[in-house]
């Protein structure tokens, strides 16, 4: 926004937003301190994202960003402003979720959504990701319930359904 | 979440940025530049840095450049990470990139940020110390360029209210043979105990360092040491760990003895990639 | 899956309040003063509690710990106020505005410090403090708590002993980690009912408490917990929920939110415990273990929580599963200056596991024996007895010498060699066997209740919290298999209501299958019954001559003749008016039996009706030159009694095991010189990350525990059981040194290497 404009308004660090939010416009009203996670669930009730350290060191409150992974905690949401956002909401039948489910790739549950986000990612960019490129993207978000085998084996199912069945990568 | 409020402001010139600063400077509002921003977001919320107001250098065009410009690389200060990486323009600094945090975390992380910032690895610097490039300073004065090594000992030293908007190298030094390493505590995510990297121009290696001390550096005795003809690789690694510029580090990712053994290790490791066994 | 899936800190509504910590910067230290002005006057904040506003002394089953810090903080991120506000931002504001003025105390360390003569007193009115449950502190001293193991002869077993060896091992404290930090929330309704949601395995103990503490009735406490995102113990604690309820009662009864931040989770909130331990075994010439003396001191932290609990079975299953006749153990928890521990998944038993674990493979070296020869050889079976002296047979202990020939086949232990050198990189394994009683308290127990519905569906109520494991699936499948009828007819909710649901002790030590599984068979059981009796008046026939299945009850005799249960299920309408029978509602409950708490001076009793047993491998790759290592493989044959669910029993192995390797390899507190924990975030305290997994193989033994639904026995917990002792078996064997102290690092073992030379 610009400086001169939004001067008159800043006496409470308050500001405006607005959001693309799984394909559909968003307008809100923000603190500019306030991370992208917290607006995405307290202002928008999107609670799949999820906070878990909200220091960027575990992925579970990761959504897309202009079609990458996001830590949106690692994110104003004045930084946001005016950008297409993806969160777990926005996902239907995804081959990622769809091969979580299918492989048992979680158990508490709560670091799945950002997996999943993740993982739909890598799908996006890298269709053909190697194992390399895999553990690049997918170390970025911690699991502690499940050994991570079970995770492999939905990312490696999700990328053969995924070229097998070409574009749809389950984005509403 | 961040216990504190602060103004945000988004210039979309290098000048408007500067005044912004120098406005909010005067106002007694403490700013902050703000490239990625991870790190003042998880200092903030630990209430470990307290700007009043932050100026968000995102919207300069010429800090998302990425590109040659004949025999220049220019990477502008906001250019994440992972983009620095994935442009594959400078490889060796693309994977010195890709050591920091993690994949996700450096699409938002960017180098001017890893450069500028108060966590003291800022290790997407060794590439550029090694390569001699140019820093391109932003002001209330307007724009100048410096060698990196003038204004980079430790950490970058600005003067008030200037920030980086650029990094530029020499076309030669982005293909020159080169090392990356970097040992890490255990894990493939986490700060260095010791990273290299280093070159061989011409028959000499340079060499700059993160995690062993405090601070990254690039060391003309270090160098001196390495480029000795005769010495073996394990005498050179030796001598070496006896010009660092400061005391090996001890923090909870290891002690200085540690760090200091693996120095030696990479150094050798780095002798016999370079000059071959 | 979704985003659907609610979690505590998911839900909001329009008023709430929300709630932050303020907390100790020091480790021990007298509380001079408080001052809470500053904070108050920050806009929206609505109150600031502090100790002195509740005076009172909780815990289980040792009362020692104030919510907030009375006079004194015993450790770095102790709570001493909390502030409420309008806004979560607002009240963390306010709370670092709390001051607070300290006067420094000497400090202790650890486990060992602690236990020295002289050591500062952590808690010098120890002998004040009142408990309930087996607990045996020491006043005058930092012994929490102190168990006593003494079987057979000692003095025979030395002279018996040809071999003698002694290990000191240590396992620092370090963090549940769950990925949903705790969170609770409470609200205090005008008709006098308290409501309170929170991220816990505990629902109904939390209710005790609060009746406990705040004397409001059982009925008028009402517990939800929806969906926790993990727990592995540390959620079975009971903390933040009497802080958001003395948060709530200071504004007025109005709801108020406090969640932690992950620093506030590592490191206020209760921790894994640690162990310093000393084995000494003895053995004969042919390997059989003589005798053995063992004494664990517990790093418990600076409140004892369950501590106490956890020492007691460091002492009840210190043998490992092997046979040992002549047999000294003192377990002692300790009070220290770290953060205060609670139950961690395993409960002891990695932390026991591990010293007894090391000293077996210092014993095999010695004889020059095939390290999984010399457990076959010592392995405990029916007719042995426990250090607890329990006498075994095969439904209490399952089968261990079969658990370890499977391994054997499955990870071809006979064909490789337990070290192979190529270059630099050295390939070892290491093995271990394990075991564990559950060491619920002698009245844990659960009910269960299934309500048909006209349709013939069922909803089944119980107490048991999800948390990962899948036990309220299982409990689904179990109703289905009981009742004879299709899963997808059986509901449950995905959260608890100590309203609405027959209560359950605590989902913890891999019990809820167990004691809910029985309720849940004592339930289907009744409402069986309760078919059969209004068929048999409708069809004319006997009931003892019926049979149910597929939405059916039919005779035995001829399948033929039966009726549809959809008819009968709200009981049967006869065409001229008038009604057979009521509504079906199979109620059903449990209570362990026949556990015996263990006698303070010997160690005399029964910790619990089965035990566990299993064996682990670990293959790992050296490289020697910069002592950095990856785990190329772990393996884990258990004796499941009955696997109901081969998905989930696979994933609860490897879980556990993943969850042991991390804590094997790098997991611990960085404490500096202040007792202050360096370490409170995931980017300095290191976990295992996608990648690191090694390949996985997991195999199971069906012993049945006569007991148990089904002849199950617990496995939630277990696959970490061994995991520390088999990576630091298998690093041992790679590097030749005896690696003893956890975690295990490069950096510990190079320096352990370099120490050696």
């Amino acid at each position: 926004m610009n400086v001169l404009e939004s001067a008159s308004l800043n006496s409470n660090a308050i500001y405006p937003l607005e959001l693309e939010v799984n394909g559909e416009r968003r307008w809100l009203w923000v603190r500019a301190a306030e991370t992208l996670l917290h607006t995405l669930r307290d202002h928008l009730g999107l609670t799949g994202c999820k906070p878990g350290c909200e220091n960027g060191d575990c992925g579970a409150c990761t959504v897309i960003l202009n079609g990458l992974p996001m830590k949106s905690c690692l994110m104003l949401a004045v930084e946001a402003d005016g950008q297409r956002i993806t969160t777990i909401e926005g996902l239907k039948h995804s081959p990622v979720q769809e091969q979580f489910v299918l492989k048992q790739a979680f158990q508490c549950g709560y670091c799945t959504s950002g997996f999943i986000m993740n993982g739909h990612g890598l799908l996006s960019a890298h269709p053909d990701a190697d194992p390399e490129t895999i553990r690049l993207w997918l170390e970025s978000n911690i699991c502690r319930c499940t050994s991570y085998e079970e995770i492999h084996g939905a990312i490696m199912a999700a990328l053969a359904v995924n070229k097998e069945g070409g574009s749809a990568t389950g984005s509403s | 979440m961040i216990p504190f409020d602060f103004e945000y402001y988004r210039p979309s010139s290098v000048k408007e940025a500067a005044d912004a600063y120098q406005a909010l400077q005067a106002q007694g509002k403490q700013p902050m530049y703000w490239s990625g921003g991870t790190e003042i977001i998880t200092m903030a919320r630990l209430n470990e840095d307290r700007p009043g107001a932050v100026v968000d250098l995102k919207a300069i065009p010429e800090c998302n450049v990425i590109e040659f410009r004949e025999n220049d690389l220019i990477i502008g200060g906001c250019v994440t990470l992972s983009a620095v990486t994935g442009s594959n323009f400078f490889p060796l600094l693309g994977r010195a990139a890709q050591g920091v945090a993690d994949q996700t975390s450096r699409n938002k992380i960017t180098l001017g940020g890893n450069l500028c910032g108060r966590i003291y690895y800022r290790e997407a610097v060794l590439p550029l110390l090694v390569a001699d490039s140019r820093l391109v300073i932003a002001g209330k004065g307007g724009v100048r360029e410096a060698a990196i090594h003038e204004v980079f000992r430790g950490q970058i030293r600005l003067e008030p209210g200037e920030f980086l908007l650029q990094t530029v190298t020499d076309r030669e030094f982005v293909s020159l043979p080169s090392v990356h390493v970097k040992k890490r505590q255990i894990g493939n995510v986490g700060y260095p105990l010791v990273t290299l990297v280093a070159v061989k121009k011409g028959s000499r290696i340079r060499a700059a360092f993160s995690g062993i001390c405090g601070f990254p550096f690039r060391s003309a005795s270090i160098e001196q040491v390495l480029n000795t003809p005769g010495l073996s690789a394990e005498e050179r690694a030796r001598q070496a760990a006896g010009r660092l510029p400061a005391p090996p580090l001890t923090n909870t990712e290891g002690t200085a003895d540690y760090r200091l053994f693996l120095f030696k290790q990479t150094i050798k490791d780095a002798i016999h990639a370079l000059e071959g066994r | 899956m979704t985003g659907t899936a609610r979690y505590t800190g998911d839900t909001s509504k329009p008023g709430l309040l929300h709630a932050a910590l303020a907390v100790s910067p020091h480790a021990h230290a007298r509380m001079l003063s408080i001052d809470t002005s500053a904070a108050r006057s920050v806009p929206g904040v609505r109150a600031v509690i502090t100790g002195e506003d509740f005076p009172v002394l909780t815990g289980s089953p040792l009362e020692d710990r104030p919510p907030l810090a009375l006079e004194k903080v015993r450790y770095f991120g102790e709570p001493v106020a909390v502030v409420v506000a309008d806004a979560e931002y607002i009240a963390e504001m306010a709370a670092l505005q709390v001051r607070v003025e300290y006067e420094t105390l000497p400090l202790v360390q650890s486990p060992l410090e602690a236990y020295k003569p002289g050591a500062p007193l952590i808690h010098e009115r120890l002998a004040e403090y009142k408990h309930y449950e087996e607990v045996y502190p020491e006043p005058g001293t930092n012994v929490a708590s102190r168990n006593r193991i003494r079987k057979g002869n000692m003095e025979e077993g030395w002279s018996r002993s040809v071999h003698t060896i002694e290990v000191r091992v240590s396992m620092p404290q370090s963090d549940h980690a769950a990925m949903e930090p705790r969170c609770s929330t409470a609200e205090l309704l005008p008709d006098g009912k308290a409501v309170i949601h929170s991220a816990s395995q505990s629902p109904y103990i939390i209710r005790s408490q609060i009746n406990r503490y705040f004397h409001i009735p059982l009925q008028q406490i009402i517990v939800h917990t929806p969906l926790v995102g993990g727990g592995f113990g540390g959620k079975a604690a009971v903390q933040l929920e009497f802080l958001a309820f003395l948060a709530s009662r200071a504004v007025g009864g109005k709801a108020v939110k406090l969640v932690n931040s992950r620093e506030r989770d590592m490191v206020s909130s209760p921790v894994h415990i640690g162990l310093e331990s000393r084995v000494k075994l003895g053995c004969t010439a042919d390997g059989k273990i003589a005798a053995a003396e063992i004494t664990h001191w517990f790093d418990g932290g600076a409140y004892s929580d369950r501590g106490p609990i956890m020492s007691k079975a460091g002492a009840s299953d210190c043998s490992g599963p092997y046979r040992i006749d002549n047999l000294q153990c003192d377990s002692l928890c300790m009070y220290t200056n770290h953060p205060y521990s609670t139950s961690f998944r395993g409960f002891g038993h990695p932390e026991l596991t591990f010293a007894i674990e090391r000293a077996m493979d210092v014993m095999a070296a010695r004889l020059s024996m095939d390290p999984l020869e010399f457990r076959f050889l010592n392995a405990i079976g029916p007719g042995d007895t426990t250090p607890t002296q329990t006498l075994l047979d095969r439904s209490t202990v399952g089968n261990l010498p079969m658990c370890i020939a499977k391994l054997k086949d499955m990870i071809r232990w006979d064909e490789q060699p337990l070290i192979e050198a190529k270059g630099h990189f050295v390939k070892a394994r290491g093995v271990c066997c394990m075991w564990k009683n559950s060491n619920t308290p002698a009245d844990a127990g659960a009910g269960a209740v299934i309500i048909f519905n006209a349709d013939g569906s069922v909803n089944l109520l119980c107490g048991a919290v999800e948390i990962g494991q899948g036990t309220r699936t299982s409990l689904t499948q179990m109703v289905a298999e009981l009742l004879r009828m299709d899963v997808h007819k059986v509901s449950i909710s995905t959260d608890v209501n100590t309203e609405t649901e027959p209560q359950l002790w605590k989902t913890v030590a891999s019990r809820s299958t167990f004691l809910v599984g029985n309720a849940i068979r004592a339930a289907a059981h009744d409402a069986i019954v309760q078919l059969k009796n209004t068929a048999a008046r409708v069809l004319q026939l006997p009931s003892a001559e019926l049979e149910i299945g597929g939405g059916r009850v039919y005779s035995m005799r001829d399948p033929g003749i039966g009726i549809e249960i959809t008819k009968i299920a709200l009981g049967y309408k006869l065409p001229e008016g008038g009604t057979i029978g009521s509504q079906v509602i199979g109620r059903g409950s449990y209570a362990m039996r026949d556990i015996k708490e263990l006698d303070p001076m010997t160690g005399k009793g029964k910790p619990g009706p089965e035990w566990t047993v299993g064996a682990q491998m670990v293959e790992v790759e050296l490289d020697t030159r910069d002592y950095s290592y990856r785990i190329l493989q772990a393996a884990t044959v258990i004796d499941a009694g009955k696997v109901i669910n081969p998905v989930f029993a696979r994933g609860q192995i490897t879980g556990g095991m993943s969850m042991g390797l991390g804590l094997a390899s790098r997991e611990a507190f960085a404490f500096n010189d202040e007792a202050q924990v360096l370490n409170p975030q995931f980017r300095t305290y290191h976990m295992l990350r996608y990648g690191e997994q090694p390949a996985y193989f997991v195999d199971f033994v069906e012993t049945p525990n006569a007991e148990a639904p089904f002849g199950l026995r617990g496995i939630g917990e277990h696959g970490i059981i061994g995991m520390p002792a088999a990576l630091a078996n298998a690093l041992s064997a790679a590097t030749g040194i005896a690696l003893n102290r956890l975690p295990l690092t490069p950096e510990r073992i190079w320096r352990t290497a370099h120490d050696t030379l």
